[in-house]
């Protein structure tokens, strides 16, 4: 690892240099230095000594929250394709079937991504943030496995140039970006992003066809169009249903609730407010239910409050989006608020607006933008308390 | 019945290199020095020069904005060097000792008898007023001012610190003598804080005309500034004077005997001392004294202060007046291959995404840091990180936030007064974006008392 170092310092480094060949290039090699390395830089005013946590192990350690979402995500795509087509399949050919679907997604994600990062680095001489590696990840995970690779490279780029850089860079956007990215191909592409067809590959090859009766619509589809659904709880608590690639499993999205939990990165007051925000909405759709319009929505809305919870990417968002520390609430009493807002609206938008059936991205970006508003009455309650205490202290 | 007041948020970092509870033989102290740099925001004037010959309590410098406040020799000798750094600034004066130490008189008294303005004038031509420090500023009191009240912390709670027991021991009289004078300096009530969890000094639990809290939880529970939110917060227009008890020693003992005696005792601590003990010692002493042939091979950082608000020296440094102990820690100049990503025992986190909290949670982990930032500067990012450390009702990077746009109102409206940089040292440890935190309030702090003095 020494003799690693010394090759970079001595051989690669000079040229990234001042006055090296590509000095231009500088943030691109201090990137990968930096990802190789931690610097021995030292502590030179404050503090002597550090955390050992940094902004690469909190990304990683998101990462790797959502990587159980990930792998179920490509077995599912495989389940469910050969599901479609009628055909047995064994686990293996489901997996790999499903990993040929998904891996380019994240490939394109991250290749454009990281891509139009670097670039805005080398022309802004900025050093590189980690910002984009979750980004990346979770940006395949929210789309449907039948987008053409182009739209979600498309919906990246946009993602990283107009959802990010424009604000300033990692820390300083208003909106997640991996969700601009969704809203972006949402609203460009609709055709890919809703609608019955795009949420399972059902591409056939010569004597294959689709099993009769199939529909491949989500479980949501299904409630906003005929207040039914023909899957269960179950089905949909374990993950085996049609959705966007990683947000089926509510088991596996758990598995990295708890990781983020445990170690601390994600913050469960807005998981466990948005948590309960959803189940209030829900509650109230169930004892309004009969008043409802029409017969669709009544049933709809009859849906008891906890399946409203496990359906769709209502778990998925507020476990990885709404958690998002950049564009959330970042006091903690703002954080019950506007986790709580986020689950609350969710399963309104999804319940009132059929065109979008799913309401947790729209509930999240919505709530980015209030995220200010909120921090801002907990900060004014804040100084108010401390104005009051000055006079009475004045008085007294 | 003394008060005991929780304090839920903080944590202990505990690190390798506790000093023995026994005191090493003494060691003459050959030159001391006095730094300037130690009372931040006092423009000085000298009134030495070198070869001057200056007993212990000889004004070696004046507080040009305040010119009673001396900052006066702790020894008798000559003036050896008045050490000068860029743009000519003072950074020390170096005294060269007598083997016996000869005082100044200035005349014992009880403080008892006296009124404020005699034990005003005994403290500043003595060298022992600028022990005391004035928040909001964290600066050295201003003389024409009143506190509302006195603080002392009774205990540190910082990693290592030195066992208050053995540094006070012994003290009672002076210690008294001391707190006899304070009182008459305020018109308020003198706090002592001492901590809920171990046996408190019994110089200071015996102490009489100060008001006791006592204090349970994890550090900064020690630190005073904590125990001032939780007693008696500072408001806008008000004033609060700080002072450590070994200093309170030191007042007294000049009502006492009428010199200024500025012997104090240290630890010396850290994974890279060998021999780790307490020392006799005297106020300005060099480091090289504690530490010269105590140190581990390899590079070292020698701190005056603990790890969270020392000072950086080189060997041929000095103790610096406000500090009791020295740490000395590995510096951590090596790259380290994937080091964000491994999964290391030797690094501490309050974060559980190390697997050393386990040791730390369910063992009794001590860690050997070194000064390695584990990573670098980056925007804020991480929410709800320094409220875990920072037992204020005050929002500590919304603040930080204030100071870097430079809004003073906001600084104003979100707390600044109610703290010093040592009170937010934990924010900037466990900081992912490794922001440089206590020198952001810093900046704050000196903008706020530019603007409003």
């Amino acid at each position: 690892m020494k003799a690693l170092h010394n090759f970079l310092e001595k051989n690669v480094k000079p040229s990234f240099e001042e006055g090296g060949k590509f000095e231009k290039l500088w943030p691109v090699y201090d990137g990968f230095e930096t990802f190789l390395f931690v610097p021995g830089k030292t502590a030179s005013s404050g503090a002597h000594i550090r955390d050992g946590i940094d902004l690469k192990r909190t990304m990683n350690t998101v990462i790797m929250a959502l990587i159980p979402a990930l792998l179920f995500g490509m077995w599912n795509v495989g389940y469910q394709h050969y599901l479609a087509l009628g055909m047995d399949a064994t686990f293996m050919q489901e997996f790999l079937f499903g990993a040929i679907k998904v891996l380019p997604m994240v490939v394109v994600s991250y290749g454009v991504g990281l891509g139009v990062e670097f670039l805005f680095c080398v022309v802004k001489g900025h050093q590189i943030n980690e910002g984009y590696l979750v980004t990346g990840m979770l940006i395949p995970l929210i789309m449907p496995v039948d987008l053409p690779l182009w739209m979600l490279g498309l919906s990246a780029a946009f993602a990283v140039v107009i959802g990010k850089e424009v604000f300033g860079g990692t820390g300083m956007n208003i909106f997640n970006p991996a969700l601009i990215a969704r809203a972006f191909a949402f609203f460009a592409y609709p055709a890919y992003m809703s609608g019955d067809s795009v949420w399972i590959n059902t591409s056939v090859s010569e004597g294959q066809s689709v099993v009769d009766g199939f529909s491949g619509a989500t479980i949501l589809g299904e409630l906003a169009t005929t207040g039914e659904t023909s899957y269960s709880a179950m089905q949909a608590f374990i993950g085996t249903i049609p959705g966007s690639v990683g947000e089926t499993s509510v088991i596996m999205i758990l598995i990295g609730a708890g990781l983020l939990i445990f170690t601390g990165i994600g913050s469960w007051r807005i998981m466990l407010s948005a948590l309960a925000g959803g189940a209030t909405m829900g509650l109230i759709f169930n004892a309004v239910a009969p008043y409802a319009i029409t017969e669709v929505q009544q049933q709809f809305m009859a849906v008891p409050f906890w399946e409203q919870l496990i359906v769709g990417g209502f778990a998925f968002g507020i476990v990885f989006m709404a958690t998002d520390p950049v564009t959330g609430a970042r006091t903690n009493t703002g954080k019950w608020i506007y986790g709580f807002l986020i689950g609350f609206l969710a399963i309104m938008i999804r319940v009132f607006n059929p065109a979008y059936p799913e309401g947790v991205m729209l509930a999240i970006l919505f709530m980015n933008t209030m995220a200010p508003l909120v921090d801002h009455y907990v900060l004014q309650a804040n100084i108010k308390r401390r104005q009051k205490r000055t006079l009475k202290t004045a008085e007294g | 019945m003394s008060d005991v007041k929780k304090i839920k948020r903080g944590v202990d970092i505990k690190l390798v290199g506790e000093a023995d509870k026994e005191f090493a033989p003494d060691k003459s102290v050959k030159t001391i020095a006095i730094k300037p740099v130690d009372f931040h925001g006092v423009r000085f004037k000298p009134v030495v020069k070198e070869g001057d010959e200056v007993k212990a309590g000889t004004p070696l410098l004046y507080h040009k904005d305040s010119e009673q406040v001396k900052f006066c020799s702790t020894v008798s000798g000559e003036v050896a060097q008045v050490v000068r750094g860029a743009k000519r600034r003072l950074l020390e004066i170096r005294v060269i000792a007598d083997e016996n130490i000869e005082y100044e008189d200035f005349g014992a008294a009880d403080p008892n008898s006296l009124d404020r303005e005699d034990i005003v004038e005994k403290m500043t031509a003595s060298g022992c007023w600028p022990f005391l420090k004035q928040r909001p500023y964290n600066v050295v009191a201003d003389p024409e001012k009143t506190p509302k009240a006195i603080f002392i912390s009774g205990f540190d709670s910082a990693p290592l610190a030195p066992d208050m027991s053995l540094l006070m021991e012994g003290l009672e009289k002076e210690f008294q003598a001391g707190i006899d004078a304070l009182k008459k300096l305020t018109d308020g009530k003198i706090h002592l804080g001492l901590s809920a969890r171990e046996t408190p000094s019994p110089v200071l639990a015996n102490a009489k005309g100060v008001t006791i809290t006592k204090y349970d939880g994890p550090h900064p529970a020690g630190v005073v500034g904590v125990q001032i939110a939780q007693v008696d917060p500072i408001n806008r227009g008000e004033t609060v004077w700080t002072v450590n008890p070994e200093h309170v020693a030191i007042i007294g003992r000049l009502f006492l005997e009428g010199k200024f005696d500025a012997r104090i005792r240290i630890a010396v601590t850290g994974s890279e001392v060998k021999e780790r003990k307490y020392h006799n010692t005297i106020i300005g002493a060099p480091v090289a004294n504690f530490v010269k042939g105590n140190m581990t091979e390899g590079k070292n950082r020698i701190i005056s202060g603990n790890v969270l608000t020392g000072t950086k020296l080189d060997d041929e440094g000095y103790l610096s007046i406000y500090e009791r102990q020295i740490t000395v820690i590995p510096e951590g100049e090596e790259p380290e291959l994937f080091g964000w990503l491994l999964p290391k025992t030797d690094k501490f986190s309050i974060s559980r995404t190390l697997p050393s909290w386990i040791q730390r949670k369910f063992g009794d982990k001590k860690y050997k840091l070194d000064t390695n930032t584990h990573g670098e500067r980056r925007a804020f990012v991480v929410s709800g990180e320094y409220e875990q450390v920072f037992p204020f009702d005050i929002y500590p990077v919304q603040l930080l936030k204030a100071v870097i746009t430079q809004d003073i109102e906001r600084m104003e409206n979100l707390g600044i007064y109610e703290v010093v940089e040592e009170d937010m040292a934990l924010c900037e440890v466990v900081c992912t974006s490794k922001m440089p935190v206590q020198s952001i309030l810093r900046e704050g702090l000196d903008m706020m008392r530019k603007e409003l003095g």
